[in-house]
């Protein structure tokens, strides 16, 4: 037996004074290797050009498991009659001397071949028979040819299947040469050291392929985008809130904001209440007493909610609903320590006690912006908005007037999508009411214009994720990780 | 927000006009409501039998399902919001609503007892007489007080109203407080009498009034409503009585509205015979009824009176951005429902009708002016406001150190703050002191648990998952594990993010503290891993190798012997370790981990 080395000498020795190899696969009997070793030998030689090498399909014959046992055996007919005695045998002693399916296949057939008759005694009807099948059987192993009506009916008798024999008829190829060298696939420090690298033969690069995947970690696809919003904030002038206490008091989170005590966003099914610990307890009284007083009476100019305010419901610990709850907060200092004009931002996470579905979690992250001036007009609320969102991408803005207990006037942002070729709604705005920013004690000339949207639902609509725990939380792919393009939002 | 069905061919007729989709999705636009979906009586149908959705026939009524704005209660019907539409679109005028004139003697009394106070003190009532219903009008008008009840009433809790047949009944009326088995009488639907106590029990099963139970349930005395034959017109905020039950040929009705809340109770009135008297004989006119109180103090609603309120012309041109003239904001206010007219110094008076209860401030009426006139016809301009932009250093450094991290090999993860009580504690091999952890007070269950496909821990399937606010990132990275499992080792994953612990030093008794953590899984611990993660975290932070110790710990989720505390100036600042096999087991992961978590705002 030869080796592979040993099989591709042979090969193109022989090519070298033969014009072709017509049957790798006789080619390889005659070498004496097995076919499957000398065609990766083959397939070798051909990449490299060596030889060339064409597909040639070949259908033979096999035989079947019971196809080979007759094959040694002879045929169950044969077998049947030779062990009919001369003076004849009942049929229960003849099937006492057989294997069961012998008797039964090989009796069936003997009888309808006319060789033994039944008188009740089974005998032999000729003297002689010849086991053909056995030598159609032998025929097909040697790789011989039979007539379509023999091959017909050893199909029929199950003892052969077809078999598709996949061979090579060889050729000299452009760069035949009658033995080859290995190629070196790298370039390596001996090479350069003793300057070989000139002579070696590279093996060609297969482009099909990938290359071997990089190493080192991966940054978070929700917060790669999060990265983008900071920078466009940044970029536009806006300074970060601190917004990391996600425990709030009902007073800064609802209150505060103008939102009545009975309005059905404080309600259980809306917020995440706390046991513990379950309420605040210090405020700023003077402020909290103006906010008393504008909920239930009005004031600076407002009539006012005209309810009974408690105490009780604001010192209710919440997770916060909205990072509005920290604004409030920031533009309460402000007044206190002094008005300058600000421009604030965050990105933080939020709590809604709400179902949980393929786009709605019980946290998600907002994004909010707001201006805090003297004299800041509706129009510029709509050309800050223009300037923000052209930097995300979105170049066509519009505005539906909308609701919201802390904002007046309160615009919804939709944008057009080229794709959907809709418009779809992409954030919320509007400018503080007077009852939310006066009691803090701001200047009564001072506006402030805000907006926020989640940072979940770009982000989806950008990596093309149509189930937000597939992005957030421990149910995501790391693969999905792993595998994310750069956040190019409006580049 | 509330949402109203109209069909198509009635809001056409209302309108006066027949619109497209296109053309009426846009009309909604502007006015700043929203054609939220477009459907058919029998497709609602098949819906709500989860049939499947067949082809709709031809001859099927369209109907239109409007969002409204949820301060604008006279919007929660097709009266109001084509009325709305029809005075923006100028084709019809504000209407006047006026009470008729009586003398007082025939006003009818609805006197209130003393002991309502304890459980209900407000009623507020009114009649329209003369009311011509049909099919589409008597549905909306039921469908009007659904609405109502839903939204500005709060499921019935601060109002509840109750409309009659005014013909059944005899005046003048008593609105009382009285023990449950005293009160008796046939409901509406029902055939026979209960007393209001066995109609508790009866209601318990009823699918639409049980939410309503606990209103009054614990309280020992039910408020009712009583004619001079003492008939039963309602038991609010439960049932009305049969006998007063209004039809189809109904021509008087009386309204009550009885309430914890008068100033809503008022409000809701209001919208019901604002937007009903216009089928009226006398178009808009409204019969008043004079609610007597306890002390004898005679009352008379509704209150149908417009409120006026001044406003600076230059505080709506400053604040819209547009230089209007003053005839043109009455004639954009017009549009509103807001009448209004220019008085001296600057200003425009507005008469607010009893309709626009959401105008509470200047604010208001310039934001009408501002839909009136189109956002989006108001030309775009810049904020002069010159500022700096400022990161807060807390995130900036938490971003560079996630960079390390990743660069470092390691992968970013994002987990919730919210978790079960299980996986902050007993998974974790933890104990529960009560001293550490934020609790919520109003858990959600969730199909997030961990450890439902665990054996184990099948017991656990119905427990709830937004529980506790994570004290640290352990049980998010576990549960990132467990779902991790066929992703090919090593596994190197991060998190830099806050946790909630308690700390009674701030006014809210909890505060935030980043923390960062990793985890390294493998066939092997790789304890050494994630000890050179440390080296090389502390590598960044500019902290020598002699400026931070480590030494022995005993922290229970990671396994003993196989771990060691982070000290820095003195203090502990984190730990690391091997996981301990049972946690593993208890999140159901196959792999030794080793993990790191320290705090990091020290370091700042």
């Amino acid at each position: 037996m030869r080796d592979a080395d040993g099989a591709e000498r042979a090969l193109l020795a022989f090519l070298e004074s033969n014009a072709e190899i017509s049957n790798s696969e006789a080619f390889a009997r005659d070498l004496g290797v097995d076919h499957e070793l000398l065609a990766g030998t083959i397939k070798s030689l051909h990449g490299f050009g060596f030889i060339e090498a064409k597909d040639v399909r070949r259908e033979s014959w096999e035989l079947t498991e019971e196809g080979l046992v007759y094959s040694r055996n002879g045929s169950p007919e044969v077998q049947v009659f030779d062990a009919v005695p001369a003076g004849g045998i009942s049929r229960e002693d003849l099937q006492r001397k057989l294997d069961d399916s012998v008797f039964s296949i090989g009796f069936r057939k003997a009888m309808s071949n006319k060789w033994l008759e039944t008188k009740p005694l089974v005998s032999r009807k000729v003297l002689k028979v010849e086991d053909v099948v056995k030598q159609q059987l032998l025929d097909i192993k040697d790789g011989k040819n039979l007539s379509a009506a023999d091959i017909d009916a050893l199909k029929k008798r199950k003892l052969i299947v077809p078999k598709v024999w996949k061979a090579y008829s060889i050729t000299k190829g452009a760069n035949y040469a009658p033995t080859r060298t290995k190629a070196a696939t790298e370039v390596t420090r001996e090479m350069l050291l003793k300057e070989t690298w000139s002579e070696v033969a590279f093996k060609p690069y297969n482009f099909q392929a990938l290359g071997q995947p990089t190493e080192g970690g991966h940054l978070h696809p929700l917060l790669k985008v999060r990265t983008k919003f900071r920078q466009i904030f940044l970029e536009m002038g806006f300074e970060e809130m601190p917004t990391n206490n996600f425990v709030e008091s009902s007073f800064w989170n609802f209150d505060a904001l103008f939102q009545p005590q009975q309005h059905p966003a404080r309600d259980s099914h809306d917020t995440f209440f706390l046991k513990s610990p379950c309420k605040t307890q210090t405020f700023p009284e003077d402020y909290l007493e103006r906010v008393k007083t504008i909920h239930e009476q009005g004031g600076f100019g407002s009539i006012g909610y005209m309810y009974d305010w408690k105490r009780e419901e604001a010192e209710k610990n919440v997770l916060r609903t909205h990072t509005t709850a920290v604004s409030s907060r920031m533009l309460y200092k402000l007044a206190q320590d002094g008005f300058v004009p600000k421009r604030y931002f965050s990105i933080d996470r939020v709590f809604r006690n709400e179902a949980v579905d393929r786009t709605h979690l019980a946290e998600f992250h907002q994004i909010e912006g707001l201006i805090c001036d003297k004299g800041l007009t509706l129009g510029d609320l709509i050309g800050v908005l223009n300037d923000f969102f052209s930097r995300l991408g979105m170049k066509k803005l519009r505005f539906k007037p909308a609701y919201n207990p802390y904002t007046e006037p309160s615009m919804e942002i939709f944008s057009y999508h080229e794709q959907l070729n809709k418009w779809v709604e992409v954030g919320n705005s509007g400018m503080f009411r007077p009852e939310m920013l006066l009691p803090m004690g701001l200047p009564d000339d001072v506006s402030v214009i805000a907006w926020g949207l989640s940072l979940e639902r770009p982000t989806m609509i950008l990596y093309g994720i149509d189930n937000i725990r597939d992005l957030f939380g421990h149910k995501v792919d790391l693969k999905l990780i792993k595998s994310n393009p750069i956040c190019r939002l409006g580049m | 927000m509330p949402t109203v069905s109209v069909a198509r061919e009635l809001l056409h007729t209302m309108l006066g006009r027949v619109y497209t989709q296109e053309e009426f999705d846009e009309l909604c636009f502007v006015i700043g409501i929203e054609l939220d979906d477009v459907t058919t009586e029998k497709a609602i149908i098949r819906k709500e039998k989860h049939l499947q959705e067949n082809e709709a026939d031809e001859d099927e009524e369209v109907i239109y399902k409007i969002e409204v704005p949820a301060n604008r209660y006279d919007l929660l019907c097709p009266e109001g919001i084509c009325r709305q539409l029809r005075i923006f679109l100028r084709v019809e005028k504000m209407p006047t609503y006026r009470l008729s004139r009586l003398p007082d003697s025939s006003i009818l009394k609805m006197i209130v007892k003393p002991e309502t106070a304890v459980i209900r003190p407000f009623v507020v009532c009114a009649i329209l007489r003369g009311i011509t219903f049909d099919q589409a009008r008597y549905a909306s008008f039921i469908d009007l007080q659904d609405r109502l009840h839903q939204n500005i009433c709060r499921k019935r809790t601060l109002v509840a109203i109750g409309t009659h047949d005014l013909d059944t009944l005899q005046g003048p009326f008593t609105y009382e407080a009285l023990p449950p088995s005293e009160i008796k009488f046939i409901p509406l639907k029902q055939a026979q009498e209960f007393t209001a106590k066995e109609l508790m029990e009866f209601y318990k099963s009823d699918l639409k009034l049980k939410k309503f139970l606990h209103i009054i349930e614990d309280s020992p005395v039910f408020p009712v409503i009583y004619d001079s034959n003492r008939t039963v017109l309602s038991l609010p905020p439960i049932i009305n009585g049969a006998h007063s039950a209004i039809s189809l040929n109904t021509k008087n009705v009386l309204i009550e509205c009885t309430a914890t809340d008068l100033t809503k109770a008022k409000i809701v009135l209001n919208t019901m015979v604002a937007m009903f008297s216009g089928y009226c004989d006398e178009k808009f006119e409204v019969e008043p009824v004079d609610v007597v109180d306890p002390v004898g103090r005679v009352t008379r609603y509704p209150d149908l009176s417009l409120r006026t309120m001044d406003v600076d012309l230059s505080y709506i041109k400053k604040s819209v951005g547009v230089p209007l003239q003053a005839g043109e904001i009455v004639d954009l206010l017009s549009k509103m429902q807001l009448t209004s007219k220019e008085i001296d110094g600057d200003k425009i008076q507005v008469s607010i009708p009893p309709t626009r209860s959401d105008i509470l401030h200047p604010c208001d009426v310039m934001e009408d002016v501002a839909v009136a006139y189109g956002f989006n016809n108001i030309p775009k301009t810049r904020p002069k406001t010159s500022t700096e932009g400022r990161q807060q250093p807390l995130n900036e450094f938490s971003d560079l150190l996630r960079l390390e991290l990743a660069m470092a090999g390691f992968s970013e993860v994002l987990n919730w703050v919210l978790v079960s009580k299980k996986e902050n504690f007993t998974l974790l091999n933890r104990k529960d002191d009560d001293k550490i952890a934020a609790i919520v007070s109003n858990p959600r269950s969730s199909d997030f648990e961990v450890g439902i496909k665990s054996p184990l821990f099948h017991c656990f399937v119905n427990s709830l998952a937004f529980q506790v606010l994570r004290t640290s990132l352990l049980p998010g990275i576990l549960k990132v594990m467990e779902h991790s499992k066929d992703v090919p080792r090593p596994v190197k994953v991060f998190e830099i993010s806050d946790v909630v612990l308690l700390d009674p030093s701030k006014d809210v008794g909890a505060a935030n503290s980043r923390h960062l953590a990793a985890l390294y899984c493998s066939t092997t611990s790789g304890f050494e891993i994630i000890h050179g993660l440390l080296d090389r975290i502390m590598n960044v932070l500019n902290v020598p190798v002699d400026g931070y110790t480590v030494g022995p710990s005993n922290e229970p989720e990671l396994f003993k012997g196989r771990q060691a505390k982070i000290f820095y100036k003195g203090s502990c600042v984190g730990s690391f370790g091997i996981i301990h096999p049972q946690v593993l087991k208890n999140f159901d992961i196959p792999d030794p981990c080793s993990y790191i978590e320290m705090e990091i705002e020290r370091f700042l």
